[in-house]
C-alpha cells in the first residue's frame, strides 16, 4: 500500500450531490447584503430597498443567463422542492381552474422523492398519476413516453439530472415528444443546472426547478423557471404580499437570492473547464479502485452521465459497513433525504439492481473542490475498507 | 441613512452574522448520515431546542420554514385543513397581514375598534356562529403585533375563548418576536408564525411553532421527509443558525415552566405582562429605550400636524403609524428617502402599490389609510436617528401641505 496517501485533516467530502461547499466567491458577494445593505428588496420607497432590488434583480439576470430564460421569466423560491412543488401542482391546479380535460400527469420511476410525491398527491384532486420505469442504464425510452402519451396528458416532468446516479436524460427529445402531444413539460434540473449546458428555448421546456446549494451557492433558494411565450400558468402553493408576480409571496431573501446569482455567473463562466476537471478525477478514482478491486461495478449509463457522479456496487461489504470503516470520507447511500432510511433505493431498484446489491451500493459526487489527493484518499479508503483492512493501515501507510 | 424601517427587515444582529457565517463553513446536508450531514444536522437542532425554548413550545414542534409567509400559509394549510373532510371555519382578524388574508380569502373576519384591537364580543359571537352554521369548529388567526401599527392584540383572551369553543387559534408572532416576550403555551395559542430578518436574523429563514396537541400536521411543500414529513426540502442551515441566534438575544422567556393549576392564572395577567415588558425589553441591549425614541418622534411629527394611529392601544415600542391629514403617503416617504430618512407607507410586501392600507381602513381611519406612514425604530436606533427625523419630518409636513394649499383653494 505504498501508493495510500496521508490522512487528511479534514473528512474528504465526495458527496456534492446531497450538498456542495458555498463557494467563497459567493460568500464573498453575498456579505454585503446581510450586515450594511440589510434593506428588504420590496421596499421600493426608500433607496436600501431599491439597493437590494436591483443586486436581486441583477441576480436573476444570472440566473436567466445561465439556462437560456429571460430575467422574468424565472421565479425565486426557497429550493428546488418548492419548485418542484409549484410547478406540478401549480400546473394541475390551473388546469383544474380552467376547465382543462387533460387528467394524466407523467413522471419517472427514478424522480426526486419531492416530485414523486407532489404528482401521487395529485391523486386526490382527481388527477391520474403515472410513473414510467427505465432501462438498467438509468434512460427513459422515448417511445415509453410516446405510448403513455397515448392518453390526454396535462404534464410531463422528467429530471434532467439524477441525483443518485448522474443519468443525464435526453430532455430536448423528451420535450418534444410531450409537447407534441399537447402536454406541459416540468424538468427538476437541480442535479444539471451548471453541471451542463442547459437551454430552456433550445429544449422547449415550459417549466424547470434548480437549486442553490448544489451549485456551491448557499442553502435556502432555489428558482423556478416559468416560460412566458406560450405563457404557461400556474396558482401559486401559497399567496401574500404578492412578490415574484404573485407565484411565491414572501420577503425575497435577497442576500440568498444574490449569492444564488453569483453562483449561476460562476458556474456559466467555469462550467466548460470544470467539467473536464472533474471528469479526469473521476477517471483518476475509478481506475484506482478498478486496479484494487476490479470487481466494483459502475450502475447505469457511463456515456450520459455527469462528469461528477460514480454510482458503485461493491462486491461483498454494504455500503453502511464501508460507510462505517471510513469515517474520513465523506460518500452516501444515495439521495440524502432519504440517508437514514433501511430500504433499498427506489432509483437503484428502479434500475433492476436487487435489493442485496442496492444494499452494497454506494454514491460518489466529486465537486469543485475536489482534488486528486482527495480521491486517491477515497480510491485507498474504501479498497481498504473492502478488504477488511482497519483505517489506520491506510493512514499510516 | 436613518434606517427607521425595522418592521420591513431588522438590521442583522452581530451574534446572528457570526452564528450564520460559521454555520456557512458547515458543508454538509444536514439529512446525510456522515460527519459532515451529521455536523449540519447538530447546528439544525440545536437552532430548533433555542427556539423552541425561546417561544414556548417543543423541539419537535417546531417546523423549520422559508419564512413566515410560509409559515403562515402552513398553518391555515394544516390547520384549517384545507379543503379536506376535516377542514375548519377560518376566523381572521381584519388587520392580519397578506400572507394570512390571502392563505383563507373566504374567512369570516373578526373587526377592530378604532385603535386596532380584535373585538373580543364579537369573536365569541362568530364562534358561536360557527358552532351554529357549521357542525365542525373554527380555526382563528390573529395577529400578536400589527405590522403596520405595532397594536397588540388580546391574545391570551382569545386563546381562551377559542379554546372554550373547541376553536383553534393561529398567532402570527412576526413582528412580536424579538421585540417583546412570546411564548406559546403562555398564550394559550395553538400555533405561532415566526420570521428570522423580523428578529435580526437572515432572511431565507422561519418557522411554525405548534402546540403538542396539534403538530402532527401535513405539509405544504411535499419532499423528501425533512422536518418529520411536514415540511420537505434541504433546510436553509446557515438561515436557521442566524435565526436561533439573533431570537436567543437578550430576550429572558417571559414565564418558566408551570404546571396546569397555575397556567390559568398566569395566562390571564399575560397580556397586561406583554404591555409592560414591552418597553423594557431594550434595557438589555444598552441601547437608548425603543418606546422614548418612539415617543418623541410621536411629539415631533404631532407637532407638525400628524395623527398617530392606533396610539391608545397597547402597541410595540418601536412602531408608530403617522398620518398627516390630506398627503398621500407615498409622497411623504418619497420626501423623507431624500432627506435620508427609511420609512414606508405600510406593509413592505405591498410597497409600489397605490392601494391604501387595509389595516387602517379596518380602524375606520376612512381616508386617512392612504396618508399614513410607518416608522419602525430598528434594533440599533439611536438618538441620532431621532434628531435626523425631527429635522426632516417638519420640513417634509410643510412642504407637501404648501403643495396641497392652491388646490384646497
Amino acid at each position: 500500500m505504498n501508493r495510500v496517501p496521508p490522512r487528511p485533516n479534514r473528512p474528504v467530502y465526495l458527496d456534492n450531490q446531497a450538498t456542495t461547499r458555498c463557494d467563497p466567491r459567493v460568500l464573498a458577494v453575498m456579505l454585503p447584503w446581510f450586515s450594511e445593505q440589510y434593506g428588504n428588496p420590496h421596499s421600493v420607497e426608500h433607496v436600501m430597498g431599491t439597493a437590494a432590488e436591483t443586486a436581486a434583480e441583477e441576480a436573476r439576470a444570472h440566473v436567466a443567463a445561465l439556462i437560456g430564460a429571460e430575467p422574468r421569466e424565472v421565479v425565486f423560491t426557497s429550493g428546488a422542492t418548492e419548485s418542484n412543488n409549484i410547478a406540478i401542482k401549480g400546473a394541475a391546479r390551473h388546469a383544474l381552474r380552467s376547465g382543462s380535460d387533460r387528467r394524466r400527469i407523467i413522471t419517472v420511476a427514478t424522480e426526486h422523492k419531492c416530485v414523486m410525491e407532489s404528482v401521487a398527491d395529485l391523486k386526490a384532486d382527481g388527477f391520474e398519476p403515472m410513473f414510467l420505469p427505465v432501462r438498467p442504464d438509468g434512460l427513459l425510452d422515448p417511445e415509453t413516453l410516446r405510448d403513455a402519451l397515448a392518453v390526454p396528458t396535462l404534464l410531463v416532468s422528467i429530471m434532467t439530472v439524477n441525483n443518485e446516479t448522474g443519468v443525464v436524460q435526453d430532455i430536448p427529445a423528451l420535450a418534444a415528444i410531450a409537447k407534441a402531444a399537447g402536454a406541459l413539460f416540468h424538468t427538476d434540473a437541480a442535479q444539471g443546472v451548471g453541471k451542463v449546458p442547459i437551454d430552456v428555448t433550445a429544449w422547449k421546456v415550459d417549466l424547470l426547478s434548480l437549486s442553490s446549494h448544489k451549485i456551491y451557492g448557499p442553502k435556502g433558494v432555489g428558482a423556478l423557471f416559468v416560460r412566458r411565450r406560450p405563457r404557461v400558468r400556474l396558482v401559486p402553493l401559497f399567496s401574500g404580499g404578492g412578490q415574484e408576480r404573485g407565484l411565491r409571496s414572501g420577503t425575497l431573501p435577497a442576500p440568498l437570492v444574490i449569492g444564488l446569482g453569483e453562483a449561476c455567473r460562476l458556474a456559466q463562466a467555469e462550467m466548460a473547464d470544470e467539467a473536464k476537471r472533474i471528469a479526469d478525477l473521476r477517471t483518476r478514482l475509478l481506475d484506482r479502485l478498478h486496479t484494487e478491486l476490479p470487481e466494483v461495478r459502475v450502475n447505469a449509463t457511463m456515456t450520459a452521465r455527469i462528469p461528477g457522479n460514480l454510482n458503485l456496487t461493491f462486491p461483498t461489504v454494504t455500503a453502511a459497513e464501508l460507510m462505517a470503516r471510513t469515517p474520513d470520507l465523506c460518500v452516501s447511500t444515495g439521495s440524502a433525504c432519504s440517508s437514514a432510511e433501511v430500504e433499498p433505493s427506489y432509483v437503484l431498484t428502479a434500475l433492476g439492481l436487487p435489493p442485496d446489491e442496492a444494499a452494497r451500493t454506494l454514491r460518489i459526487g466529486i465537486g469543485r473542490f475536489t482534488s486528486a489527493a482527495d480521491v486517491d484518499f477515497a480510491a485507498a479508503a474504501l479498497a481498504a475498507a473492502h478488504a477488511g483492512r482497519p483505517m489506520h493501515a491506510v493512514t499510516q501507510a | 441613512m436613518h434606517y427607521l424601517d425595522a418592521n420591513a427587515t431588522e438590521p442583522l444582529r452581530p451574534t446572528a452574522r457570526a452564528a450564520m457565517l460559521a454555520a456557512l463553513e458547515v458543508t454538509g446536508n444536514p439529512s446525510s448520515v456522515h460527519g459532515a450531514g451529521r455536523a449540519a444536522r447538530r447546528v439544525v437542532e440545536s437552532a430548533r431546542v433555542t427556539l423552541a425554548a425561546q417561544f414556548g413550545g417543543r423541539p419537535e414542534d417546531l417546523v423549520f420554514t422559508s419564512g413566515a409567509t410560509e409559515a403562515n400559509a402552513l398553518a391555515i394549510h394544516a390547520l384549517g385543513a384545507g379543503d379536506g373532510p376535516r377542514r375548519r371555519r377560518v376566523i381572521l382578524g381584519a388587520t392580519e397581514h397578506d400572507s394570512v388574508r390571502a392563505a383563507a380569502p373566504d374567512a369570516a373576519v373578526l373587526q377592530v375598534d378604532r385603535q386596532g384591537v380584535a373585538d373580543l364580543e364579537a369573536l365569541a359571537e362568530l364562534l358561536s356562529d360557527a358552532l351554529a352554521n357549521d357542525p365542525g369548529p373554527a380555526l382563528v388567526c390573529l395577529i400578536l403585533a400589527n405590522n403596520e401599527t405595532g397594536t397588540l392584540q388580546p391574545i391570551t383572551e382569545a386563546a381562551k375563548l377559542c379554546r372554550h369553543r373547541g376553536a383553534w387559534l393561529h398567532v402570527d408572532a412576526v413582528q412580536a418576536a424579538g421585540r417583546i416576550p412570546v411564548d406559546l403555551a403562555a398564550l394559550g395559542a395553538h400555533s405561532l408564525a415566526l420570521s428570522s430578518h423580523k428578529l435580526g436574523g437572515p432572511m431565507g429563514a422561519g418557522a411554525l411553532l405548534l402546540a403538542p396537541e396539534v403538530s402532527a400536521i401535513t405539509a405544504l411543500i411535499r419532499g423528501g421527509g425533512q422536518e418529520r414529513g411536514r415540511r420537505g426540502g434541504t433546510p436553509p442551515v446557515p438561515a436557521i443558525a442566524g435565526f436561533a441566534a439573533a431570537a436567543a438575544f437578550g430576550l429572558p422567556r417571559l414565564t418558566e415552566p408551570r404546571d396546569a393549576e397555575t397556567q390559568h392564572d398566569a395566562a390571564t395577567s399575560c397580556d397586561a405582562e406583554i404591555a409592560h415588558n414591552a418597553a423594557t425589553i431594550r434595557d438589555a441591549d444598552s441601547l437608548p429605550d425603543a418606546a422614548t425614541l418612539r415617543d418623541a418622534i410621536e411629539r415631533i411629527a404631532v407637532n407638525a400636524g400628524a395623527l398617530v394611529c392606533g396610539g391608545a392601544a397597547p402597541r410595540l415600542a418601536n412602531t408608530t403609524c403617522l398620518a398627516l391629514p390630506g398627503v398621500r403617503a407615498d409622497a411623504q416617504v418619497i420626501a423623507l428617502d431624500l432627506d435620508g430618512i427609511a420609512v414606508s407607507a405600510g406593509a413592505a410586501c405591498s410597497s409600489g402599490k397605490v392601494t391604501s392600507s387595509h389595516v387602517l381602513a379596518a380602524m375606520g381611519l376612512g381616508a386617512l389609510a392612504g396618508e399614513a406612514i410607518r416608522v419602525s425604530l430598528p434594533w440599533n436606533a439611536t438618538a441620532a436617528d431621532v434628531d435626523a427625523f425631527a429635522a426632516a419630518y417638519p420640513r417634509m409636513a410643510a412642504r407637501l401641505r404648501a403643495a396641497l394649499a392652491p388646490r384646497a383653494a
